[in-house]
Protein backbone atom coordinates (compact mmCIF):
# COMPACT_ATOMS: atom_id res chain seq x y z
CA UNK A 1 0.00 0.00 0.00
CA UNK A 2 2.95 2.30 0.64
CA UNK A 3 4.07 2.01 -2.92
CA UNK A 4 0.87 2.78 -4.09
CA UNK A 5 0.71 5.78 -2.17
CA UNK A 6 3.94 7.06 -3.10
CA UNK A 7 3.04 6.56 -6.79
CA UNK A 8 -0.05 7.92 -6.98
CA UNK A 9 0.79 10.91 -4.92
CA UNK A 10 3.86 11.33 -7.27
CA UNK A 11 1.75 11.47 -10.13
CA UNK A 12 -0.72 13.99 -8.03
CA UNK A 13 2.26 16.62 -7.81
CA UNK A 14 3.50 16.01 -10.66
CA UNK A 15 -0.11 16.79 -12.38
CA UNK A 16 -1.96 18.95 -9.91
CA UNK A 17 0.04 22.29 -8.80
CA UNK A 18 -2.76 22.15 -5.98
CA UNK A 19 -0.94 19.55 -4.00
CA UNK A 20 1.35 19.47 -1.25
CA UNK A 21 3.27 16.82 0.36
CA UNK A 22 4.41 17.05 3.95
CA UNK A 23 6.90 14.92 5.53
CA UNK A 24 8.57 14.34 8.88
CA UNK A 25 11.32 12.34 7.45
CA UNK A 26 9.70 8.83 7.06
CA UNK A 27 9.21 7.94 3.39
CA UNK A 28 11.51 10.71 2.87
CA UNK A 29 13.43 8.59 1.08
CA UNK A 30 10.83 7.34 -1.61
CA UNK A 31 9.90 11.33 -2.54
CA UNK A 32 13.52 12.32 -3.63
CA UNK A 33 12.76 12.79 -7.09
CA UNK A 34 9.17 14.52 -6.70
CA UNK A 35 11.35 16.63 -4.10
CA UNK A 36 13.98 17.83 -7.06
CA UNK A 37 11.38 18.54 -9.80
CA UNK A 38 8.80 20.59 -7.00
CA UNK A 39 10.96 21.97 -4.09
CA UNK A 40 8.30 24.03 -3.46
CA UNK A 41 5.49 21.27 -2.99
CA UNK A 42 7.72 18.39 -1.44
CA UNK A 43 8.46 19.41 2.37
CA UNK A 44 10.13 18.07 4.78
CA UNK A 45 10.32 19.57 8.04
CA UNK A 46 12.31 16.55 9.15
CA UNK A 47 11.21 14.75 12.70
CA UNK A 48 8.60 17.27 13.85
CA UNK A 49 5.47 16.00 13.54
CA UNK A 50 3.40 19.01 15.16
CA UNK A 51 5.15 21.29 12.40
CA UNK A 52 4.29 19.05 9.76
CA UNK A 53 0.41 19.25 10.66
CA UNK A 54 1.00 22.88 11.47
CA UNK A 55 2.54 23.62 8.17
CA UNK A 56 -0.34 21.54 6.45
CA UNK A 57 -2.71 24.00 8.10
CA UNK A 58 -0.67 27.09 7.28
CA UNK A 59 -0.83 25.55 3.44
CA UNK A 60 -4.21 24.80 3.24
CA UNK A 61 -5.28 28.38 4.58
CA UNK A 62 -3.68 29.81 1.06
CA UNK A 63 -5.80 27.18 -0.97
CA UNK A 64 -2.86 24.18 -0.90
CA UNK A 65 -4.07 20.70 -0.89
CA UNK A 66 -1.61 19.27 1.89
CA UNK A 67 -1.33 15.78 1.94
CA UNK A 68 -0.16 14.71 5.61
CA UNK A 69 2.13 11.09 6.22
CA UNK A 70 3.92 9.32 8.51
CA UNK A 71 3.48 6.77 10.90
CA UNK A 72 -0.25 6.44 12.21
CA UNK A 73 1.10 6.91 15.57
CA UNK A 74 2.97 10.10 15.16
CA UNK A 75 0.66 11.50 12.11
CA UNK A 76 -2.13 11.38 14.77
CA UNK A 77 -1.91 10.03 17.95
CA UNK A 78 1.92 12.52 18.52
CA UNK A 79 -0.06 15.10 16.87
CA UNK A 80 -3.90 15.32 17.65
CA UNK A 81 -4.04 18.97 19.18
CA UNK A 82 -2.26 20.17 16.09
CA UNK A 83 -5.41 18.49 14.12
CA UNK A 84 -7.72 19.33 16.07
CA UNK A 85 -6.98 23.21 16.00
CA UNK A 86 -4.22 23.75 13.46
CA UNK A 87 -6.94 22.12 10.74
CA UNK A 88 -10.42 21.35 12.09
CA UNK A 89 -10.66 24.56 13.98
CA UNK A 90 -9.01 27.21 11.26
CA UNK A 91 -11.80 25.43 8.80
CA UNK A 92 -9.32 23.58 6.60
CA UNK A 93 -8.29 20.13 5.78
CA UNK A 94 -5.69 17.88 4.98
CA UNK A 95 -5.21 14.41 3.67
CA UNK A 96 -3.50 12.76 6.29
CA UNK A 97 -1.71 9.25 4.71
CA UNK A 98 -0.45 7.00 7.24
CA UNK A 99 1.53 3.67 7.59
CA UNK A 100 2.10 1.29 10.45
CA UNK A 101 -1.45 0.05 11.18
CA UNK A 102 -2.04 -1.03 14.68
CA UNK A 103 0.21 -3.92 15.17
CA UNK A 104 2.09 -4.00 11.39
CA UNK A 105 5.19 -2.74 13.46
CA UNK A 106 5.14 -5.45 16.12
CA UNK A 107 8.99 -5.86 16.39
CA UNK A 108 9.11 -2.38 16.58
CA UNK A 109 7.44 -2.13 20.33
CA UNK A 110 4.58 -0.55 21.52
CA UNK A 111 5.57 3.12 20.37
CA UNK A 112 5.28 2.67 17.33
CA UNK A 113 1.74 0.39 17.66
CA UNK A 114 -1.27 2.60 16.73
CA UNK A 115 -4.64 1.09 17.56
CA UNK A 116 -5.79 4.20 18.80
CA UNK A 117 -5.77 6.26 15.47
CA UNK A 118 -9.40 6.17 14.42
CA UNK A 119 -10.70 6.77 18.01
CA UNK A 120 -8.65 9.59 17.93
CA UNK A 121 -10.05 11.08 15.06
CA UNK A 122 -13.53 10.30 15.50
CA UNK A 123 -13.17 13.40 18.02
CA UNK A 124 -12.93 15.55 15.40
CA UNK A 125 -15.17 17.12 12.97
CA UNK A 126 -16.41 15.76 9.63
CA UNK A 127 -13.43 13.82 8.69
CA UNK A 128 -14.03 10.91 6.20
CA UNK A 129 -11.79 7.68 6.83
CA UNK A 130 -10.66 5.34 4.50
CA UNK A 131 -9.35 1.88 5.79
CA UNK A 132 -7.81 0.20 2.28
CA UNK A 133 -7.98 -3.60 2.32
CA UNK A 134 -5.55 -4.03 -0.85
CA UNK A 135 -2.91 -2.02 -2.17
CA UNK A 136 -5.55 -1.14 -5.76
CA UNK A 137 -8.18 0.35 -3.37
CA UNK A 138 -5.20 2.83 -2.74
CA UNK A 139 -5.16 5.14 -5.56
CA UNK A 140 -8.73 6.02 -6.23
CA UNK A 141 -8.71 7.32 -3.02
CA UNK A 142 -6.07 9.19 -2.82
CA UNK A 143 -7.10 11.08 -6.38
CA UNK A 144 -10.35 11.11 -4.93
CA UNK A 145 -9.18 13.04 -1.56
CA UNK A 146 -7.09 15.32 -3.17
CA UNK A 147 -9.35 16.99 -5.10
CA UNK A 148 -11.71 18.28 -2.71
CA UNK A 149 -10.64 20.57 0.84
CA UNK A 150 -12.22 18.55 3.54
CA UNK A 151 -10.56 16.70 6.17
CA UNK A 152 -9.78 12.66 4.99
CA UNK A 153 -7.82 9.95 6.42
CA UNK A 154 -6.30 6.97 4.54
CA UNK A 155 -4.97 4.55 7.08
CA UNK A 156 -2.84 2.01 5.39
CA UNK A 157 -1.69 -1.07 6.29
CA UNK A 158 0.97 -4.24 5.57
CA UNK A 159 -2.49 -6.69 6.15
CA UNK A 160 -4.49 -7.03 2.79
CA UNK A 161 -7.28 -9.15 1.33
CA UNK A 162 -6.81 -11.69 -1.53
CA UNK A 163 -8.97 -9.01 -3.85
CA UNK A 164 -8.97 -5.46 -4.42
CA UNK A 165 -12.81 -3.92 -3.85
CA UNK A 166 -12.16 -0.59 -4.86
CA UNK A 167 -15.84 0.07 -5.39
CA UNK A 168 -16.49 -0.49 -1.27
CA UNK A 169 -17.06 3.13 0.04
CA UNK A 170 -20.48 1.82 0.98
CA UNK A 171 -21.08 -1.96 2.37
CA UNK A 172 -20.58 -3.94 -0.02
CA UNK A 173 -21.70 -7.84 0.55
CA UNK A 174 -18.89 -10.21 -0.03
CA UNK A 175 -20.91 -13.20 1.38
CA UNK A 176 -24.37 -13.73 1.33
CA UNK A 177 -26.32 -15.70 4.15
CA UNK A 178 -29.86 -16.98 4.82
CA UNK A 179 -32.49 -13.91 5.07
CA UNK A 180 -32.55 -14.71 8.50
CA UNK A 181 -28.32 -14.99 8.88
CA UNK A 182 -26.46 -12.11 10.85
CA UNK A 183 -24.27 -9.50 9.68
CA UNK A 184 -20.99 -9.09 9.74
CA UNK A 185 -19.05 -6.08 8.47
CA UNK A 186 -15.31 -6.34 7.91
CA UNK A 187 -13.33 -3.08 8.07
CA UNK A 188 -10.34 -3.20 5.64
CA UNK A 189 -7.93 -5.90 6.11
CA UNK A 190 -9.93 -7.81 8.16
CA UNK A 191 -12.19 -9.38 5.58
CA UNK A 192 -8.98 -11.75 4.71
CA UNK A 193 -9.15 -13.27 8.14
CA UNK A 194 -13.10 -12.96 8.74
CA UNK A 195 -13.48 -15.04 5.59
CA UNK A 196 -11.54 -18.14 6.57
CA UNK A 197 -13.37 -17.62 9.87
CA UNK A 198 -16.77 -18.03 9.16
CA UNK A 199 -16.89 -21.30 6.84
CA UNK A 200 -20.17 -23.28 7.59
CA UNK A 201 -21.72 -20.19 9.52
CA UNK A 202 -25.34 -18.88 8.30
CA UNK A 203 -23.39 -15.31 7.96
CA UNK A 204 -24.15 -12.20 5.62
CA UNK A 205 -20.37 -10.68 4.88
CA UNK A 206 -20.14 -7.00 4.11
CA UNK A 207 -16.98 -5.30 3.45
CA UNK A 208 -15.98 -1.77 3.09
CA UNK A 209 -12.76 0.45 3.13
CA UNK A 210 -14.78 3.74 3.96
CA UNK A 211 -15.94 3.49 7.65
CA UNK A 212 -16.19 7.21 8.06
CA UNK A 213 -18.63 8.31 6.96
CA UNK A 214 -20.33 4.88 7.84
CA UNK A 215 -22.52 3.44 5.57
CA UNK A 216 -25.68 2.75 7.68
CA UNK A 217 -28.22 2.79 5.35
CA UNK A 218 -26.83 -0.02 3.82
CA UNK A 219 -26.37 -1.63 7.04
CA UNK A 220 -30.03 -1.49 7.81
CA UNK A 221 -30.56 -2.79 4.55
CA UNK A 222 -28.90 -5.75 5.62
CA UNK A 223 -30.21 -6.30 8.68
CA UNK A 224 -31.89 -9.72 9.27
CA UNK A 225 -36.08 -9.82 8.97
CA UNK A 226 -37.05 -8.65 12.61
CA UNK A 227 -38.19 -11.90 14.47
CA UNK A 228 -40.14 -10.94 17.53
CA UNK A 229 -38.14 -13.33 19.53
CA UNK A 230 -34.76 -12.13 18.68
CA UNK A 231 -33.44 -9.02 18.06
CA UNK A 232 -30.70 -9.16 14.94
CA UNK A 233 -27.06 -9.53 15.46
CA UNK A 234 -24.39 -7.25 13.84
CA UNK A 235 -20.48 -8.21 14.19
CA UNK A 236 -18.31 -5.53 13.52
CA UNK A 237 -14.71 -6.71 12.35
CA UNK A 238 -12.70 -3.02 12.75
CA UNK A 239 -8.35 -3.75 12.79
CA UNK A 240 -8.12 -0.87 14.94
CA UNK A 241 -9.35 -0.65 18.58
CA UNK A 242 -12.59 -2.47 19.72
CA UNK A 243 -15.44 -0.90 19.95
CA UNK A 244 -14.18 2.02 17.59
CA UNK A 245 -17.83 2.12 15.95
CA UNK A 246 -19.97 1.54 18.24
CA UNK A 247 -20.86 4.30 18.90
CA UNK A 248 -21.51 5.42 15.28
CA UNK A 249 -24.01 1.96 14.68
CA UNK A 250 -25.67 2.32 18.53
CA UNK A 251 -26.97 6.24 16.93
CA UNK A 252 -27.93 4.33 13.88
CA UNK A 253 -29.49 1.85 14.73
CA UNK A 254 -30.91 3.57 17.55
CA UNK A 255 -34.12 2.63 16.53
CA UNK A 256 -33.95 -1.21 15.53
CA UNK A 257 -33.70 -3.86 18.18
CA UNK A 258 -30.28 -5.41 17.67
CA UNK A 259 -27.27 -7.00 19.70
CA UNK A 260 -23.78 -5.68 18.57
CA UNK A 261 -20.39 -7.43 19.43
CA UNK A 262 -17.38 -5.00 18.46
CA UNK A 263 -13.83 -6.58 17.47
CA UNK A 264 -10.91 -5.39 17.05
CA UNK A 265 -7.59 -4.69 18.85
CA UNK A 266 -7.63 -4.71 22.45
CA UNK A 267 -6.99 -1.90 25.08
CA UNK A 268 -4.16 -3.53 26.95
CA UNK A 269 0.02 -3.20 26.23
CA UNK A 270 0.90 -6.44 25.50
CA UNK A 271 4.62 -5.83 25.88
CA UNK A 272 5.33 -8.23 23.30
CA UNK A 273 7.36 -8.05 19.94
CA UNK A 274 6.99 -10.66 17.51
CA UNK A 275 4.77 -10.25 14.27
CA UNK A 276 1.25 -9.15 13.26
CA UNK A 277 0.47 -12.55 12.91
CA UNK A 278 1.38 -12.59 16.88
CA UNK A 279 -0.71 -9.69 17.23
CA UNK A 280 -3.40 -10.87 15.39
CA UNK A 281 -3.76 -13.54 17.34
CA UNK A 282 -3.38 -12.70 21.14
CA UNK A 283 -5.66 -9.85 20.39
CA UNK A 284 -8.63 -12.74 18.70
CA UNK A 285 -8.23 -11.67 15.19
CA UNK A 286 -6.84 -14.71 13.20
CA UNK A 287 -9.54 -16.54 11.95
CA UNK A 288 -9.46 -18.88 14.71
CA UNK A 289 -9.76 -15.91 17.34
CA UNK A 290 -12.51 -14.79 14.91
CA UNK A 291 -14.52 -17.66 15.08
CA UNK A 292 -14.28 -18.63 18.26
CA UNK A 293 -15.65 -15.23 19.17
CA UNK A 294 -18.56 -15.06 16.39
CA UNK A 295 -19.58 -18.37 17.06
CA UNK A 296 -19.57 -17.35 21.22
CA UNK A 297 -21.81 -14.21 20.66
CA UNK A 298 -24.22 -16.09 17.90
CA UNK A 299 -24.74 -19.07 19.84
CA UNK B 1 13.92 52.46 5.77
CA UNK B 2 11.38 55.51 5.79
CA UNK B 3 7.74 53.98 7.17
CA UNK B 4 4.99 56.80 7.37
CA UNK B 5 4.73 58.40 10.97
CA UNK B 6 2.19 57.14 13.43
CA UNK B 7 -0.93 57.86 14.03
CA UNK B 8 -1.14 58.84 17.80
CA UNK B 9 -2.32 55.61 19.55
CA UNK B 10 -4.18 56.64 22.93
CA UNK B 11 -6.75 58.80 21.35
CA UNK B 12 -7.93 56.58 18.66
CA UNK B 13 -7.37 53.42 20.79
CA UNK B 14 -8.31 54.80 24.34
CA UNK B 15 -12.13 54.73 23.75
CA UNK B 16 -12.30 51.33 21.78
CA UNK B 17 -10.01 49.56 24.67
CA UNK B 18 -12.90 50.69 27.23
CA UNK B 19 -15.63 49.82 25.22
CA UNK B 20 -14.01 46.45 25.73
CA UNK B 21 -12.84 46.09 29.57
CA UNK B 22 -15.70 48.71 31.20
CA UNK B 23 -12.58 49.73 33.11
CA UNK B 24 -11.82 53.51 32.66
CA UNK B 25 -8.28 52.72 34.87
CA UNK B 26 -6.45 50.99 32.18
CA UNK B 27 -4.38 52.88 30.27
CA UNK B 28 -3.31 51.82 26.90
CA UNK B 29 0.04 51.28 27.45
CA UNK B 30 -1.46 48.59 29.91
CA UNK B 31 -1.64 46.10 27.13
CA UNK B 32 1.38 45.11 26.39
CA UNK B 33 0.90 44.35 22.43
CA UNK B 34 -1.01 47.48 21.99
CA UNK B 35 1.76 49.39 20.14
CA UNK B 36 2.83 46.36 18.18
CA UNK B 37 -0.57 45.79 16.73
CA UNK B 38 -0.99 49.63 15.93
CA UNK B 39 2.58 49.84 14.32
CA UNK B 40 1.72 46.82 12.63
CA UNK B 41 -1.99 47.74 10.98
CA UNK B 42 -1.01 51.38 10.87
CA UNK B 43 2.15 50.84 9.04
CA UNK B 44 3.59 47.86 8.00
CA UNK B 45 0.74 45.81 6.75
CA UNK B 46 -0.68 45.60 3.30
CA UNK B 47 -4.09 44.88 4.06
CA UNK B 48 -7.32 46.27 4.70
CA UNK B 49 -11.22 45.47 5.07
CA UNK B 50 -11.55 45.61 1.26
CA UNK B 51 -8.62 43.03 1.25
CA UNK B 52 -9.21 40.79 3.98
CA UNK B 53 -9.56 37.34 1.26
CA UNK B 54 -6.81 38.92 -1.72
CA UNK B 55 -4.46 35.94 -2.43
CA UNK B 56 -1.37 38.09 -2.14
CA UNK B 57 -1.99 39.93 1.14
CA UNK B 58 0.42 40.44 3.82
CA UNK B 59 -0.73 38.24 6.73
CA UNK B 60 -0.58 38.67 10.20
CA UNK B 61 -1.13 35.81 13.15
CA UNK B 62 -1.89 36.22 16.64
CA UNK B 63 -0.46 33.04 18.06
CA UNK B 64 -0.47 34.48 21.48
CA UNK B 65 -4.12 34.52 21.72
CA UNK B 66 -4.90 35.37 25.05
CA UNK B 67 -5.87 38.76 26.15
CA UNK B 68 -6.91 40.03 22.45
CA UNK B 69 -8.48 43.30 23.54
CA UNK B 70 -6.02 45.14 22.01
CA UNK B 71 -6.50 43.00 18.76
CA UNK B 72 -10.04 44.10 18.63
CA UNK B 73 -9.63 47.22 19.21
CA UNK B 74 -7.31 47.83 16.44
CA UNK B 75 -9.44 45.71 13.79
CA UNK B 76 -12.40 48.52 14.97
CA UNK B 77 -10.34 51.11 14.87
CA UNK B 78 -8.68 50.21 11.33
CA UNK B 79 -12.61 48.98 10.18
CA UNK B 80 -12.29 45.16 9.61
CA UNK B 81 -15.03 44.99 12.28
CA UNK B 82 -17.75 47.04 13.40
CA UNK B 83 -16.60 49.43 17.05
CA UNK B 84 -20.42 47.77 18.31
CA UNK B 85 -18.97 44.41 18.48
CA UNK B 86 -16.97 45.67 21.15
CA UNK B 87 -19.35 45.86 23.60
CA UNK B 88 -20.68 42.44 23.71
CA UNK B 89 -17.20 40.52 24.65
CA UNK B 90 -17.32 37.06 25.03
CA UNK B 91 -21.06 36.98 25.46
CA UNK B 92 -23.42 34.45 24.00
CA UNK B 93 -24.06 36.26 20.58
CA UNK B 94 -20.38 37.71 20.67
CA UNK B 95 -18.20 37.22 17.92
CA UNK B 96 -15.53 38.10 20.01
CA UNK B 97 -14.30 35.99 22.44
CA UNK B 98 -11.62 35.98 24.80
CA UNK B 99 -9.63 33.78 22.10
CA UNK B 100 -10.12 34.79 18.87
CA UNK B 101 -11.82 32.54 15.78
CA UNK B 102 -10.81 33.36 12.70
CA UNK B 103 -14.34 32.22 10.91
CA UNK B 104 -15.88 34.54 13.36
CA UNK B 105 -13.70 37.70 12.88
CA UNK B 106 -13.43 39.57 9.56
CA UNK B 107 -9.58 40.17 8.98
CA UNK B 108 -8.28 37.34 11.79
CA UNK B 109 -6.22 34.89 10.35
CA UNK B 110 -6.26 31.98 12.67
CA UNK B 111 -8.17 30.85 15.57
CA UNK B 112 -5.48 30.69 18.14
CA UNK B 113 -5.23 30.15 22.19
CA UNK B 114 -3.62 27.52 22.89
CA UNK B 115 -0.13 28.29 22.68
CA UNK B 116 2.49 27.58 20.07
CA UNK B 117 0.16 26.82 16.95
CA UNK B 118 0.85 30.28 15.08
CA UNK B 119 4.28 29.40 14.27
CA UNK B 120 3.79 26.21 12.52
CA UNK B 121 0.39 27.57 11.00
CA UNK B 122 2.86 30.91 9.61
CA UNK B 123 5.92 28.43 8.43
CA UNK B 124 3.03 26.84 6.61
CA UNK B 125 0.87 30.01 5.07
CA UNK B 126 4.75 31.22 4.05
CA UNK B 127 5.23 27.90 2.05
CA UNK B 128 2.18 27.85 0.50
CA UNK B 129 2.29 31.51 -0.90
CA UNK B 130 5.77 30.78 -2.20
CA UNK B 131 4.41 27.62 -3.61
CA UNK B 132 1.48 29.43 -6.08
CA UNK B 133 4.14 32.36 -6.53
CA UNK B 134 3.01 34.93 -4.18
CA UNK B 135 6.70 36.16 -3.52
CA UNK B 136 5.42 39.63 -2.25
CA UNK B 137 3.21 39.01 0.71
CA UNK B 138 4.93 38.73 4.04
CA UNK B 139 3.91 36.86 7.13
CA UNK B 140 3.62 38.42 10.47
CA UNK B 141 3.41 36.23 13.62
CA UNK B 142 3.05 37.33 17.05
CA UNK B 143 4.23 35.26 20.24
CA UNK B 144 4.47 35.60 24.06
CA UNK B 145 7.79 35.11 25.98
CA UNK B 146 6.24 32.55 27.90
CA UNK B 147 4.88 31.23 25.25
CA UNK B 148 8.08 30.10 23.59
CA UNK B 149 7.84 27.29 26.46
CA UNK B 150 5.70 25.46 24.34
CA UNK B 151 7.90 23.00 22.38
CA UNK B 152 6.17 23.53 19.08
CA UNK B 153 7.51 27.31 18.36
CA UNK B 154 10.98 25.29 18.28
CA UNK B 155 10.02 22.52 16.04
CA UNK B 156 9.04 25.71 13.34
CA UNK B 157 11.77 28.08 14.57
CA UNK B 158 14.57 25.43 13.65
CA UNK B 159 13.14 24.58 9.99
CA UNK B 160 12.20 28.38 8.92
CA UNK B 161 15.60 29.18 9.97
CA UNK B 162 17.04 26.03 8.31
CA UNK B 163 15.12 26.57 4.85
CA UNK B 164 15.72 30.18 5.09
CA UNK B 165 11.73 31.84 4.92
CA UNK B 166 12.34 35.05 4.33
CA UNK B 167 8.52 35.89 3.68
CA UNK B 168 8.35 35.13 7.61
CA UNK B 169 8.92 37.92 10.24
CA UNK B 170 8.10 36.84 14.14
CA UNK B 171 7.68 39.09 17.01
CA UNK B 172 8.04 38.31 20.30
CA UNK B 173 6.34 40.48 22.95
CA UNK B 174 8.64 40.39 26.31
CA UNK B 175 6.76 40.87 29.40
CA UNK B 176 8.88 38.78 31.51
CA UNK B 177 6.54 36.17 32.00
CA UNK B 178 8.29 32.94 31.28
CA UNK B 179 8.00 30.96 34.52
CA UNK B 180 12.16 29.60 34.20
CA UNK B 181 13.10 33.26 31.87
CA UNK B 182 14.89 33.01 28.58
CA UNK B 183 18.55 32.86 30.29
CA UNK B 184 21.03 34.30 26.86
CA UNK B 185 17.79 36.23 25.61
CA UNK B 186 14.79 35.00 23.42
CA UNK B 187 16.59 36.56 20.41
CA UNK B 188 19.56 33.85 20.38
CA UNK B 189 17.31 31.26 20.28
CA UNK B 190 16.32 32.45 16.69
CA UNK B 191 19.67 33.82 15.52
CA UNK B 192 21.21 30.41 16.40
CA UNK B 193 19.16 28.84 13.82
CA UNK B 194 19.86 31.44 11.26
CA UNK B 195 17.42 33.71 11.72
CA UNK B 196 18.09 37.59 11.96
CA UNK B 197 16.98 39.66 15.05
CA UNK B 198 16.21 43.09 16.10
CA UNK B 199 15.65 43.87 20.01
CA UNK B 200 13.53 46.98 20.64
CA UNK B 201 11.16 48.70 22.63
CA UNK B 202 7.90 47.44 22.40
CA UNK B 203 6.08 50.79 22.79
CA UNK B 204 8.21 52.66 20.44
CA UNK B 205 6.52 53.15 17.15
CA UNK B 206 9.42 54.16 14.97
CA UNK B 207 11.53 51.53 16.55
CA UNK B 208 9.10 49.17 15.75
CA UNK B 209 8.43 50.12 12.57
CA UNK B 210 12.03 49.96 11.57
CA UNK B 211 12.39 46.45 12.80
CA UNK B 212 9.13 44.90 11.04
CA UNK B 213 10.17 46.06 8.02
CA UNK B 214 14.15 45.11 7.99
CA UNK B 215 14.42 42.61 5.52
CA UNK B 216 17.24 40.00 4.71
CA UNK B 217 17.11 37.91 1.88
CA UNK B 218 17.42 34.15 2.67
CA UNK B 219 16.70 34.45 6.40
CA UNK B 220 13.74 35.17 8.73
CA UNK B 221 13.37 37.89 11.10
CA UNK B 222 12.29 37.72 14.36
CA UNK B 223 11.46 41.26 16.26
CA UNK B 224 11.81 41.05 20.56
CA UNK B 225 9.61 43.82 21.60
CA UNK B 226 10.62 44.37 25.27
CA UNK B 227 7.19 45.87 27.40
CA UNK B 228 7.29 46.23 30.78
CA UNK B 229 7.51 43.32 33.03
CA UNK B 230 4.19 41.61 33.57
CA UNK B 231 3.19 42.16 37.45
CA UNK B 232 1.38 39.78 39.33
Amino acid sequence: MRDAFVQTTTDLLENDPRTALVLADISADRFVDAARRHPDRVLNVGIREQLMVGVAGGLALTGMRPIVHSYATFAIDRTYEQLKLDLDHQGVGAVVVSVGASYDGAEMGRTHLSPADVALVDTLTGWTVHVPGHPAEVPALLRAAARHDEPVYLRLSTQVNDLPRPGAGRLTVVHRGSPVAPVVVAVGPMLHPLLAAIAGLDVTVAYTHTPRPFDIAGLRELLPTPDASVAPAVVLVEPYLAGTSSAVLGEGLADVPHRLLALGVGRTDLRRYGTAADHARWHGLDAAGLRRSISAFLG
Amino acid sequence: MTTPSSTPTRPVLGPLLRRLTGDEKHAPSAHSTLDVLWVLYDRVLRISPETVDAPDRDRFLLSKGHGPAAYYAVLAAKGFIPEHWLDDLAGPESRLGHHPDRLLVPGVEIGSGSLGHGLGLAVGTVLGLRAQGLTEPRVYVLLGDAELDEGANHEAIAYAGATGLDALTAIVVDNRSASHGWPGGIASRFTVNGWTASTVDGHDHDELAEALTTRHPGRPHVVVAAVAPKEY
